[in-house]
């Protein structure tokens, strides 16, 4: 789950973490409120969206009036924001948030994720941040420092302050940037995050540490343990569709092309994906059914399908394992295809645990299909359909 | 001959009384596996499906000699049923629960240090050592014993993989799910080292995925060894449009190790034989066995 930036500064704030003084706002009235009650004469008014790479698209406006921050909102308010994180259909932006500008004598990143190899805490830094930091990281490799930390956050002693002079903080910076750590470590795990990144951290010119753009993202696994945050989630922040699929136990994500795709497993997903597109196709979509989606939640994974305009057949791969049999897949495509209608030619390939039997299923339901014998055989006969239809 | 499994494997599940844990057990009993006992907190002095039920694991060792432990515990509790396994110094520990908090993985993968154990998972379809021990809850309707010991990354092209490698009348020694959740037990590498010691394995398919560096690891460990067996490698993921998550496949790239070319392009330096396409995994085994 992605935090909005004004959400992660509140929580990193709680852990001691300098931010600017700022607040959110919904309308340009609002955010004009908002600036009247901050110090200073200059302000920043950021479009509140789940993507990086605002500033380059236009998303961070700096003004030096508060009634210059209410029309720099009212220009991002409504607007959709593209940048080259939110794909080509961009993010519509609901809120802004308005703080004071702070002038950054040098700007460094700040990030904690888990590091998967070691299975440990992992702080990074780097002594230069920016919006460039990936290709900065690609550019000098040696630049980004790492230091893995236990798992309740702590380090070992002096540990912090040795980071801190590798990303070349000197004086009184090392104490205010250990500080810091402790706290950004500390909130990554209690928080159950699984990324949290500063950049830039600012150094201002007072000698001062202050993080001026936040992400944070949550581990959906452990939203269990954290009902507050789950009301920070938004309904919109993933697509309609797959939040329809999410919720009936399948991953689906749309794509560009005319064969729609229905396999269970991610890794057999990707596998029929390569082969479908190494044979020239274009799958209209990514589908994991999971182990624990019933037929019913197969049958509302079907719909969204089925609901694509662009798919002109359906290529079923399904290598029916343990926990996710071939005949409770049928039965799901069975349901559907029935309440619906369709007429989509459809390429099966069954395999493994109850195979015959989705088979038979299927033909209960007075479903024709094209039968494949295996994954190579499918892919062709799917290329046939949509070749012809071309034609 | 297998890896981590065999015949003689004493098994007990934790959190056995749950309904998904009883379907999978009842048919590993059925399989022959040699399920010895269950774990459930309260239940201690019961008895489930025809076994004795404790209430820890340690009482459980104790009573039955248990030298491997599967895990269905769910999310909140699954952590805390390895650590505990671990500390009971199980050596071959399972772990099938999907969705475990990564930040409890962490808290995991350091009582694993200096550990005994061997951790599978989680999010893993489990072991499988053909007609000897099912320590795992994948199907079994194509495995034959045989000769080529799978590790992957993923339970259903496993499935497929082991479909292609009986049709080849190859077989398997032992199949692997090392779970698809960014902090896991045992990777590649140790497969890898499991299966070249073990005589009755003559080849060994690793079935990798973008994301992560499993693939990348395997391929280093090779450069550092000598393979005296084949191994062919089949990474999915070569189309997958990039940074977007796909079910359990997918993670930050950051540090830019996750790209599935790369992977393969690691894996054939280090001398892997790269299945040119998921249907012919076992038909390139069976060439470079030739």
């Amino acid at each position: 789950m992605n935090l909005h930036e004004f959400q992660a500064k509140k929580i990193l704030q709680g852990y001691g973490v300098p931010v600017p003084d700022g607040g959110v706002a919904e309308t340009a009235a609002a955010a004009e409120r908002v600036a009247r009650g901050l110090p200073g004469k200059r302000y920043a008014v950021k479009a509140q969206v789940h993507a990086g790479g605002r500033g380059r698209a236009g998303g961070i406006k700096i003004v030096d009036s508060a009634s210059a921050v209410g029309k720099a909102a009212s220009e991002l308010l409504g607007q959709t924001l593209v940048t080259e994180q939110t794909g080509p259909e961009g993010r519509g932006v609901r809120a802004v948030y308005v703080e004071e500008a702070v002038e950054s004598k040098r700007d460094i990143y700040i990030g904690v994720l888990v590091d998967r190899q070691a299975g440990k805490v992992s702080l990074i830094g780097s002594q230069e941040g920016g919006e460039d930091i990936e290709e900065l990281a690609a550019a000098k490799p040696g630049i980004i420092k790492t230091l893995l930390v236990n798992s309740d956050g702590s380090a070992a002693k002096g540990a912090f302050e040795s980071f801190a002079k590798k990303l070349n903080l000197t004086g009184a910076l090392v104490k205010k940037s250990v500080s810091l750590f402790h706290g950004l470590t500390k909130a990554f795990v209690q928080s159950d995050a699984s990324l949290i990144e500063i950049n830039p951290l600012a150094i201002t010119p007072g000698g001062e540490l202050l993080a001026l753009d936040v992400k944070m993202v949550l581990d959906d696994n452990a939203l269990f343990r954290h009902a507050d945050f789950l009301e920070m989630r938004e309904k919109d922040e993933l697509d309609p569709v797959e939040m329809e699929a999410q919720a009936n136990q399948i991953n689906y994500v749309r794509m560009d092309g005319n064969i729609g795709v229905v396999v269970n497993g991610a890794g057999l997903a990707l596998a029929t994906h390569d082969m479908l597109s190494d044979a020239g196709g274009s799958p209209a979509n990514f589908m994991d059914i999971r182990t624990t989606a019933s037929s019913l939640d197969i049958a509302a994974g079907f719909d969204l399908l089925l609901t694509n305009p662009n798919v002109e057949a359906v290529l079923v791969n399904v290598h029916g394992g343990g926990m996710q049999r071939c005949d409770t897949i049928a039965e799901g495509i069975g349901i559907s295809m029935k309440r619906s209608d369709c007429s989509l030619p459809i390429v099966l390939r069954f395999a493994g645990n109850n195979a015959d039997y989705g088979r038979t299923l299927l033909g209960n339901y007075g479903i024709s299909y094209v039968e494949a014998r295996d994954m190579r055989d499918a892919v062709e006969r799917v290329m046939a359909l949509v070749r012809s239809e071309a034609a | 001959m297998a890896i981590l499994v065999g015949p003689e494997t004493k098994v007990i599940c934790q959190g056995m009384t749950g309904r998904t844990a009883s379907y999978h057990i009842e048919r590993a009993m059925a399989y022959g596996t040699n399920v010895v006992g269950g774990v459930r907190p309260g239940k201690g002095g019961s008895r489930h499906l025809d076994v004795p039920v404790f209430d820890t694991v340690s009482d459980a060792v104790a009573e039955t000699g248990a030298d491997a432990s599967i895990v269905f515990v769910p999310p909140p509790n699954a952590a805390e049923a390895m650590i505990e396994a671990i500390e009971a110094e199980i050596p071959v520990v399972v772990c099938v629960t999907e969705r475990v908090p990564v930040l409890d993985m962490v808290r995991v993968k350091a009582a694993l240090e200096g550990s005994v154990t061997r951790l599978v998972g989680p999010n893993s379809q489990g072991v499988l050592s053909p007609q000897a021990c099912k320590l795992g809850v994948m199907s079994t309707v194509h495995e034959r014993p045989g000769s080529i010991g799978i590790v992957s990354r993923s339970a259903t092209l496993t499935s497929e993989i082991v479909a292609q490698t009986s049709a080849a009348g190859l077989g398997q020694s032992t199949t692997v799910g090392i779970g698809g959740d960014a902090v896991h037990g045992i990777g590649f590498v140790d497969c890898l080292q499991l299966f070249l010691e073990d005589p009755e394995t003559r080849g060994v398919i690793l079935i990798g995925e973008i994301g992560g560096a499993e693939e990348e690891m395997a391929a280093d460990y090779l450069n550092s060894v000598k393979a005296s067996k084949p191994i062919v490698a089949l990474v999915a993921g070569r189309h997958a449009p990039p940074e977007r998550r796909m079910g359990h496949a997918g993670t930050l790239t950051l540090f830019g190790r996750a790209d599935a070319n790369q992977k393969i392009k690691a894996l054939r330096f280090a001398g892997v034989h790269i299945a040119p396409n998921p249907n012919d995994v076992a038909e390139t085994m069976r060439q470079s066995l030739e």
